[in-house]
């Protein structure tokens, strides 16, 4: 069978975005935490995944976006770029265009919130759930934590327990020690 | 059957799609007339209702790219369907493109596929993964169809 050469797919695929065609665009971004997918609508950067089952993700993304999904390199390459600083310890803070339209309301003020917690330092769920205005949400907190789309450009890896046990995370709980390390953060 | 996301339909039948387009115009032209294509698939993502019979789809909006080029801008005809039928019989059928869009899916891409482009059996069922005699016996069912509808009207 004819084969579509590599080169002529990513003609295909970076027209296709720059055509503005895609409800999101997607690409696999190598770190030291292990492959992340990365995905980005015309808004910003909106969902980061460890452990990616690139089927199962494009699906879920689908229901929440619309299914003219593709995976081109060029929207994510600014968010790959800054990652890979930060990974490199050249980049404290990312400076993103971020699309929280999967959050609902609760959800986005708490993430809103979290993006405001400095690189190296910690806060708990309790502090942060008093910021949102929910001073007795720390559980609800603990929920939008597990839940947030995208984790590492907003620092659910710097929220703690009362008693500064590390509790959970999405990515699993050495990944969260990895991060905190990362950032000079003494455990 | 839902629509799938489009990664998985594109990386499905890009490389049907391309070789039907080297057969059909050449290699060197194949490459623009491949993304015209998709773009198009694309632009047309949302109006599917169902993910079923994709690569007939895919392919007549395929074919509609090389009989485009074939034409040269600005002529759309086929789509547009608003041309005075001329001799060469393709205007002409897009009289019945109206009808056409009523057959089964793969019924539909036949008939499109013998009739508005002029492709031959072989490549039709090359095109939709069957066999020439499957293409011929699809097109002339389809054609069947059709008759007894306008029979109807």
């Amino acid at each position: 069978m004819t084969k579509v050469t590599s080169d002529l797919d990513a003609r295909f695929r970076t027209a296709a975005a720059d055509a503005g065609l895609l409800d999101a665009a997607y690409d696999l971004v190598e770190t030291p935490l292990g492959t992340l997918l990365v995905a980005a609508t015309e808004a910003g950067l909106c969902r980061i995944s460890y452990d990616p089952e690139p089927d199962r993700e494009l699906e879920q993304l689908g229901r929440l976006l619309g299914t003219r999904i593709l995976r081109v390199a060029k929207p994510v390459d600014e968010a790959r770029r800054q990652l890979d600083e930060y990974f490199d310890q050249r980049r404290t803070e990312f400076d993103l265009a971020l699309d929280l339209r999967l959050s609902a309301d609760f959800s986005r003020r708490v993430l809103e919130e979290l993006a405001r917690v400095p690189y190296g330092e910690t806060t708990t769920y309790g502090r942060l759930a008093a910021r949102a205005a929910r001073p007795r949400a720390a559980r609800a907190v603990g929920t939008v934590m597990n839940r947030n789309p995208i984790p590492i450009v907003l620092p659910c890896h710097r929220v703690v327990g009362s008693t500064g046990s590390l509790v959970g995370y999405g990515g699993g709980l050495e990944r969260k020690e990895q991060l905190l390390r990362l950032e000079g953060v003494a455990l | 059957m839902a629509v799938p996301p489009f990664e998985r339909f594109y990386v499905e039948h890009r490389d049907v799609v391309f070789g039907f387009l080297v057969r059909r115009v050449g290699r060197a032209q194949a490459e623009d007339a491949f993304q015209e294509t998709f773009l198009r698939a694309l632009r047309g993502w949302n109006t599917l209702r169902h993910g079923r019979h994709l690569r007939a789809w895919v392919l007549t909006i395929a074919a509609r790219v090389v009989f485009d080029a074939a034409q040269g801008p600005p002529s759309n005809s086929l789509l547009q369907g608003d041309e005075e039928p001329v001799e060469d019989g393709r205007p002409a059928y897009a009289e019945l493109a109206y009808l056409a869009d009523e057959l089964p899916p793969t019924e539909r891409a036949a008939v499109v596929l013998r009739y508005g482009y002029d492709l031959p059996y072989a490549e039709i069922g090359a095109a939709l993964g069957s066999s020439e005699e499957a293409a011929r016996a699809a097109a002339s069912s389809g054609v069947r169809r059709l008759r007894r509808k306008e029979g109807l009207r």
